[in-house]
């Protein structure tokens, strides 16, 4: 829903990369993103595309790397994965205790690293 | 064409703004302002929990508000009408507000004479979220029309709140609700939250809420 704001941040960051690197062509940037968050790959490379126009990054493919949902129960200390959708009433597979976790993964927002020559 | 090298980046997508966010906390400390950034969906009652606190906490605090919306001015207006500072930003189409938007707001206002300041964010779930705005502490409200089953739907918005209130509990009995089985999926996010069962029409439970803001801006103000 947000993905214009977020493109362009994305756009910044590598730009700034590519002068610090000295670089002339950015052909891949690697994202690392929670399965908590909810942009679309098709619309980021989208809204990228169009962002990106006339700059060293234009053309670049954007791959994004999803990180799943682990919550570890605060019971037993067990950690599990679980989908975005299945968030409720969740219970510990070892302990089966209900709803008491603390999350470990799945909100990541990150840039890994970027392509380019 | 030469060799193409792999660059780590390693920096957050939204870095620039999280540094500015930090910025304006900073300043905010100095200033002593406690600002709260306040989010719900269109319609469960932003403006109407925001007029009520005011209500209730104008004898002790000086209290400001920062409206947000797409493209009016009618949130403002309301509150300006009760005697309090308020400004309203108009985001011409964003679905959020970021840290340099609340910064503009900011700087329009005079934080030396507030010590509450009230952001109403975009009556939106998802993108705000996303956006640390500054704010001292971050709070949602569900109305209970919307229904119990909105954790699973927005869970990233559960997971960044210090409170989350529960408006139009006079509804209640109207509907099919399940305020427990609401409880353990936002516990089950955010073990941490504080939910506050409250209806902003009748002002039930306002008074648990304007205690829980009180207490934060005291530990903000005097911190141990």
């Amino acid at each position: 829903m947000h993905e214009l704001p977020v493109i362009k941040s994305i756009l910044d960051i590598c730009l700034r990369q590519a002068v610090q690197y000295k670089v002339s062509k950015i052909v891949g940037i690697h994202l690392e993103i929670g399965r908590l968050s909810d942009l679309e790959e098709e619309w980021m490379q989208k809204y990228f595309d169009y962002l990106s126009e006339g700059t060293v990054a234009e053309g670049a493919k954007i791959k994004v790397e999803w990180v799943p949902i682990v919550l570890r129960c605060t019971e037993c200390g067990e950690s599990f994965e679980v989908a975005a959708k299945e968030l409720s009433g969740v219970a510990c597979p070892k302990c089966h205790i209900e709803n008491k976790f603390s999350l470990v993964s799945g909100k990541e927002y990150q840039i890994k690293n970027m392509e380019a020559y | 064409m030469s060799d193409v090298k792999l660059i780590e980046v390693k920096e957050n997508i939204l870095s620039d703004n999280k540094e500015m966010a930090e910025k304006l906390r900073r300043m905010l400390f100095e200033k002593k302002t406690f600002l709260l950034n306040l989010m719900a969906s269109p319609g469960a009652g932003k403006t109407t929990l925001i007029l009520k606190t005011i209500e209730t906490l104008r004898k002790e605090f000086r209290l400001g508000v920062i409206e947000a919306d797409i493209d009016s001015s009618v949130d403002a207006e309301k509150v300006v009408s009760q005697g309090i500072a308020a400004i309203q930003l108009r985001t011409g189409g964003f679905c959020h507000l970021d840290a340099s938007m609340v910064s503009k707001g900011l700087a329009a206002m005079d934080l030396d004479g507030i010590d509450i300041l009230i952001i109403e964010n975009i009556g939106n779930l998802v993108c705000p979220a996303e956006f640390d705005t500054g704010a001292i502490k971050n709070a949602m409200i569900l109305s209970v029309p919307e229904g119990d089953d909105k954790p699973l739907k927005y869970p990233l918005m559960f997971t960044v709140c210090d409170a989350l209130v529960v408006n139009k509990i006079d509804y209640l009995s109207m509907s099919d609700f399940n305020i427990q089985a609401m409880k353990d999926r936002v516990y089950a996010l955010n073990p941490n939250i504080r939910i506050f069962e409250v209806s902003a029409k009748t002002g039930e439970g306002i008074e648990a809420w304007a205690n829980w803001l009180k207490e934060e801006y005291n530990t903000f103000v005097n911190p141990t």
